[in-house]
């Protein structure tokens, strides 16, 4: 057994700071890894740009893959171009691109520094976070087409999709956080003036102390009557649905506290609580604010629509035209181009089609396709262009139909969370506490029954239990966002803790779907057989011969004669004379084989085997410790579209227990849930590409693997970094710790609870007493809550 | 006895006045983008380009 690495001295790129391998280009006094890349560099050169370079080091994306030179000319078509544009006036257009490179204060200097450029561009801005900029440009000067060409010219080439068409810039939703602006301004000046009757004002001031109760009831109507109005509306849905939900106690609390304290304050027996009151709205505000922190740069509800083009080019009998997706019809012909994805499902009439269907079956190794075969929407094709007569339309091709098929998916409820059950217990023994005290005090005084009534009502809401809620959440969330697991909303915590069964996808998942992992079997071949090989690989486009290429670590020079290539089973030439094949294993040993060997390539040199090639899939870093480390603990499946190639090393890793099942299409994997589920599992599935959209959704939690944050996931509960993938036991440790500490911080609001309990079934609480009890305790659970959070998340050393 | 309230009066309205500036404040976005304010006040204006060079951006990118 031989192994090779490309080992040269590592130069980086003074663009993207990729290593140069073996083609370093030498200019400027520079290196670059590619052409492209020495190419942004002379623009931004010529145009005395070259800060770029000194903001950060090495700021650029590699652009080894040439974009296409008429790639945006469907720009140029009004209907397309006005889709995308925002507004427009005589000399003005506003236009947002989504440009997925911006990773540093680099980009953002360039972007802004755009006019420099080009002087048509007026101004451009950067949304830093959501690495979309907004460009206004004079349209009398420059088009459309041409700012997103000269974006490209300088590496940063903007991601248009079929979703983009006509797209809305989402409103932010703020109203919570005005709500929470006019609760904190209420509640403050509320405290305040609260501040003169607890420090007792002297009798004969009666009218100033009238002044202060008006004016602290009239700053409380702002608080009950708009910045609760959150409770109130999730506590009326839920009682619509026949369930008490945590905010009910509260808005019970709110609606009990605001009405005893306008009664004493008319009725002038007293100052009421305002200042309580608007201290539980302000703090539980400021919880659901930090708990409701989205990741707006991230789309947890892709479709279909996000992985398509904006438009292909449709060929007519005189010329080429850019259509959308929906204008494509029957009969139609489409020209794909290289790297461009199929919108619709058709029969190939030109050219030889590699279709990349990584994205849609998980099967890693292209797909070869002859005239008059059918290619399936949603594949990729690699290699030379081709057309394709479209037999369906993009709404009912298969990829849109595998999308809708996913809709039986049931939607989760979110009505069993443990804070939930607890809170009803709460609620239940709160209520019995007010029983029995108003039943005390209605044999001995009877006056005081309503006093304590509401009093018990006011001191023991259960704000306390959803504060420690909240704000453990929040405070989980970030640190989750800090290690690059982005969940959804704060329910997913919960259920990721809950998970008992673990379901992989393999390509793209476990594994980079990347072959860098080759080994040769055989007789050792020498330094001129190796050139041979390298030579007639070099011919071919398919990246099992490509990775080839690439292991040998040598450069084509020899000329390859008679070259030959049999679509699906090899390739061979006369390379100096000697005949070479590579292929399957039908193809150069001539012996049959039905074995699903996965991806393995025999090599001969005039009919005589040396040896073969195994190519695997390269796990990421760690991921097989991580699975080991899973496996004693969870119920571990691992669903792949791939060939079973790997199935030997992956059930030695995993024990007999695993399921592993292979050549999954997307519905089988839906399905292999549905078992697993039906078995009382609660399944957590982890995949990346739209063959596990299915899966994903089906599962209890479903977590999308990604390269990329921004890029390609499908619809899903969470998305994870692909680096962060074998941190995955900690992150889900930290989710268990989170029911800890909520609990931790209840047992201590409930202590609390009973201090305030002690005084108001005596009827004896003061505004006071509630006054100090509120925030105080509050303010304790933030500060628990904080502490054990951050004390867990350093415990299993995670950032 | 007049006086406390024309505090009273001056401390709310100064205390409103940072609400609205609050509210302003988050309707206009500022609060949006977290990251590239804090790093766009570093960058340095440079005096403008030289125009003579003449832009040579062009359509291609090969």
């Amino acid at each position: 057994m031989e192994k090779m690495t490309t080992s040269s001295v590592a130069v980086q790129c003074y663009h993207c700071g990729e290593d140069c391998k073996n083609d370093t280009i030498l200019a400027h006094d520079k290196s670059f890894c590619c052409s492209g890349c020495k190419m942004v560099y002379e623009i931004l050169a010529q145009n005395d740009m070259c800060d770029y370079y000194s903001i950060s080091n090495n700021p650029g994306t590699s652009q080894r893959i040439k974009v296409r030179e008429d790639k945006f000319s469907f720009l140029d078509d009004e209907k397309i171009g006005a889709s995308l544009i925002q507004f427009r006036d005589e000399g003005r257009t506003h236009v947002n691109f989504y440009l997925p490179q911006i990773h540093c204060s680099s980009c953002l200097w360039l972007l802004e520094n755009l006019h420099r450029l080009d002087e048509a561009v007026i101004s451009s801005k950067v949304d830093f976070e959501r690495k979309e900029a907004d460009i206004v440009f004079d349209h009398r000067k420059t088009s459309l087409r041409k700012i997103a060409e000269l974006l490209t010219a300088i590496g940063y080439e903007p991601y248009l999709s079929f979703n983009d068409m006509g797209k809305q810039v989402p409103g932010v939703n703020s109203s919570k956080i005005y709500k929470l602006g006019v609760a904190g301004f209420c509640f403050a000046n509320i405290m305040l003036m609260s501040f003169p009757e607890y420090l007792g004002i002297d009798s004969k001031e009666k009218n100033l102390l009238f002044l202060f109760r008006y004016a602290n009831l009239f700053l409380s109507l702002p608080v009950f009557f708009y910045s609760a109005s959150e409770f109130y509306i999730s506590a009326w849905k839920s009682l619509k649905h026949r369930f008490l939900n945590i905010d009910a106690p509260i808005v019970l609390a709110v609606l009990v506290t605001f009405g005893r304290s306008v009664y004493e304050v008319l009725s002038g027996t007293g100052g009421g609580y305002f200042d309580s009151m608007s201290g539980i709205v302000f703090f539980m505000l400021a919880g659901r604010v930090l708990q409701d922190k989205t990741y707006r740069q991230l789309s947890f509800e892709r479709d279909y629509t996000s992985y398509f083009p904006i438009a292909v080019t449709r060929i007519t009998e005189h010329h080429h035209q850019p259509v959308t997706l929906p204008e494509i019809q029957l009969n139609d012909t489409l020209l794909i181009h290289n790297e461009e994805l199929v919108p619709a499902d058709g029969i190939l009439t030109r050219g030889k089609a590699l279709i990349d269907y990584s994205f849609v079956t998980g099967e890693s190794v292209p797909v070869e396709k002859e005239m008059g075969e059918i290619v399936y929407a949603g594949g990729k094709q690699l290699g030379s262009n081709i057309e394709l007569l479209v037999i369906k339309e993009v709404a009912q091709s298969y990829l849109t139909k595998l999308w809708n098929k996913e809709d039986e998916a049931p939607e989760k409820t979110w009505e069993n969370s443990f804070v939930h059950l607890l809170s009803r217990y709460f609620t239940v023994i709160l209520f019995s506490i007010a029983a029995i005290a108003a039943t005390y005090w209605y044999m001995h005084d009877v006056t005081r029954v309503w006093n304590v009534i509401t009093s018990v009502l006011i001191v023991a809401c259960p704000c306390a239990l959803l504060l420690s809620n909240t704000f453990t959440n929040g405070n989980i969330l970030r640190r989750l966002g800090r290690n690059h697991l982005y969940l959804r909303n704060a329910q997913v915590i919960e259920d990721i803790a809950k998970a008992d069964c673990i379901v992989f996808d393999k390509t793209g998942t476990l594994t980079t779907g990347r072959y860098n992992d080759i080994q040769y079997e055989g007789t050792p071949l020498t330094l001129e057989q190796k050139e041979r090989l390298v030579a007639l690989a070099a011919q071919s486009t398919h990246p099992l011969s490509k990775a080839i290429v690439q292991w040998s670590g040598l450069r084509n020079t020899s000329k390859v004669m008679a070259y030959k290539e049999i679509p699906g089973y090899g390739i061979e030439g006369i390379v100096d004379s000697r005949l070479v094949s590579l292929g399957s294993k039908a193809f150069v040993t001539h012996q049959k084989s039905n074995l699903s060997d996965g991806s393995v390539v025999y090599i001969s040199y005039e009919d005589e085997v040396s040896g073969k090639f195994s190519f695997r899939n390269q796990y990421r870093e760690d991921v097989p410790k991580m699975l080991k480390q899973l496996s004693n603990k969870y119920h571990i499946a691992i669903l792949s579209g791939d060939n079973a190639g790997e199935k030997g090393f992956l059930q030695d890793l995993l024990g007999p227990r695993a399921v592993l099942l292979f050549n999954q299409d997307p519905l089988d994997k839906l399905n292999a849930i549905k078992l697993l589920q039906g078995n009382g599992q609660k399944v957590m599935m982890i995949g990346d590409g739209l063959n596990d959209a299915g899966a994903l959704k089906q599962a209890d939690i479903g977590i999308a693997v990604s390269e990329n944050n921004n890029h390609f996931t499908p619809a899903s509960d969470a998305i994870l970094s692909a680096d962060r993938l074998p941190a995955l036991y900690r992150l889900i440790r930290l989710c268990k710790a989170n029911k800890q500490v909520v609990i931790a911080a209840f047992i201590i609001s409930v202590l609390y609870n009973i201090l305030g309990l002690f005084f108001a079934v005596q009827g004896v609480l003061s505004p006071m007493i509630a006054a100090v009890l509120m925030p105080s305790s509050s303010i304790s659970i933030l500060l628990i809550t904080f502490g054990l959070s951050n004390y867990f998340g350093s415990r299993l050393a995670l950032k | 006895m007049s006086v406390i309230i024309i505090l009273l009066i001056a401390s709310i309205s100064v205390a409103a006045l940072f609400l609205v500036a609050f509210i302003w404040s988050v309707k206009n976005g500022q609060f949006r983008d977290e990251v590239s304010p804090a790093v766009r006040i570093l960058f340095e204006d440079k005096p403008a380009v030289k125009k003579e060079t003449g832009v040579v951006i062009g359509a291609n990118t090969k």
